[in-house]
């Protein structure tokens, strides 16, 4: 668009587009293919009120550094695929706006208890592992599907019982911040154990005694402590540390 | 800097309580009291221990409590319990799922239940206690 252009369909539009300011990127790099360093690479941008952490890191790579590699997909808090370290804390790149950053520098790494790939993208495998260990889906010898079965139907309490869980985007964010994953390679994580209960508060599901019994284990839910930090980080308000203690609640017998 | 396999952050990053409000720096706390209390009953332990080497052995090592270090390492024991106890009542109903909230459809912008006001009032009331406790033990200790 022409300068002309833009002058036009600004007083058209009626809209203030807000100065631009400049921030400084740093971002983590590293590529275990060529070698086990690690560093930081500063890039200064340009950002607008609006700008989100992906939008910066996209530019950096449309015009200063193309290489650097990072993941991501739907750019509004869906596909869970952005998940990194910004300025120390876990959050989803895309969500994150830069002028909710308040600081002047944006420190930006992998998230941790994750193995890297190469740069800001990092391996979900035990992630997806795990969280299939706990058998994710409706476990009932009946089925809906079959013809001339019942269809399972509920209320809409029942539906509130766990619909907060199944808002869970696997961004991995809540693995990231706890602190029993931070020295623990083989606790089942608060991903994964929110989604035992999201299936076990489930009224069409059987599988309660058979995910305790998985979770009941040296690294599984005994392992948490309640420090609460999954659910502060969580992007879709999942709460984590609620559903593993209600999940709790029911090895304890507080719950039957 | 070398990449392990999970670029986990260890002890340095479970240590650290800046980053995840205050029921963070409660699981610090009470890690360490727990840390400490042990501390303090094998070395209780091995204090009374003292009782086998006869009457004038068990003064002798009792006088080592009477000094102004002595006092301040009770002190801290006093305070020590305290926290653990009150936090750990909390941790423990949470633990069974009791105060952490009824699940429900998140609203934007997505306040999690289980880090509710109760549990906030609980962990500074824990602390706020553990310190007149302390006060109240120096007191007692110094002002024999
Ligand atoms: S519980 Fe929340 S933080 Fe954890 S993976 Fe699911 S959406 Fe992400
Ligand atoms: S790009 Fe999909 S969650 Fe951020």
């Amino acid at each position: 668009m022409t300068s002309e252009g833009l002058q036009i369909s600004k007083e058209e539009s009626g809209i203030i587009v807000s100065p631009t300011k400049t921030i400084t990127l740093r971002i983590f790099r590293y590529n275990p293919k060529i070698n086990n360093e690690s560093k930081f690479d500063e890039f200064k941008i340009p950002y607008q009120r609006w700008t989100t952490v992906l939008d910066a890191i996209l530019e950096v790579k449309k015009h200063l550094d193309h290489s650097i590699a990072v993941r991501y997909s739907c750019r509004q808090a869906s596909c869970g695929s952005c998940g990194m370290k910004i300025n120390g804390r876990p959050a989803l790149a895309c969500f994150t706006k830069i002028s909710e950053l308040n600081s002047d520098v944006i420190t930006i790494e992998p998230m941790n208890n994750f193995p890297i790939i190469r740069d800001l993208a990092v391996g979900f495998e035990r992630m997806f592992s795990t969280h299939k260990k706990i058998k994710p889906y409706i476990i009932n010898e009946e089925s809906e599907i079959n013809p001339g079965t019942k269809e399972f139907l509920q209320t809409p309490e029942d539906v509130e019982k766990y619909i907060q869980f199944s808002s869970c985007i696997k961004c991995g964010l809540c693995n990231s911040a706890c602190p029993t994953m931070a020295t623990d390679s083989s606790f089942v994580g608060p991903q994964a154990l929110a989604q035992a209960y999201r299936y076990v508060a489930d009224n069409r599901d059987k599988g309660k005694d058979d995910r305790l019994k998985i979770i009941d284990d040296s690294h599984g839910i005994f392992r948490c402590h309640f420090a609460g930090s999954c659910s502060q980080v969580c992007p879709k308000g999942v709460d984590p540390a609620m559903g593993i203690q209600l999940l709790r609640g029911y090895l304890l017998g507080f719950r039957d | 800097m070398a990449k392990v396999d999970e670029n986990k952050e260890g002890i340095k990053g479970m240590v650290n309580p800046t980053r995840y409000g205050i029921e963070r720096f409660a699981y610090l706390l009470m890690r360490l009291t727990g840390l400490g209390l042990l501390a303090y009953f094998v070395a209780h332990i091995y204090e009374t221990s003292n009782i086998l080497r006869g009457k004038v052995g068990w003064q002798e090592f009792l006088a080592i409590t009477q000094t102004p270090e002595g006092h301040i390492i009770l002190a801290i024991v006093i305070g020590m319990s305290v926290f653990h106890t009150v936090n750990g009542i909390r941790v423990m109903l949470g633990h069974g799922g009791i105060g952490v909230g009824k699940p429900a459809r998140p609203d934007y912008p997505y306040a999690p239940q289980s880090q509710n006001a109760r549990h906030k009032i609980a962990i500074y009331s824990s602390i706020v206690l553990a310190a007149l406790a302390m006060m109240y033990g120096l007191a007692v200790m110094f002002g024999e």
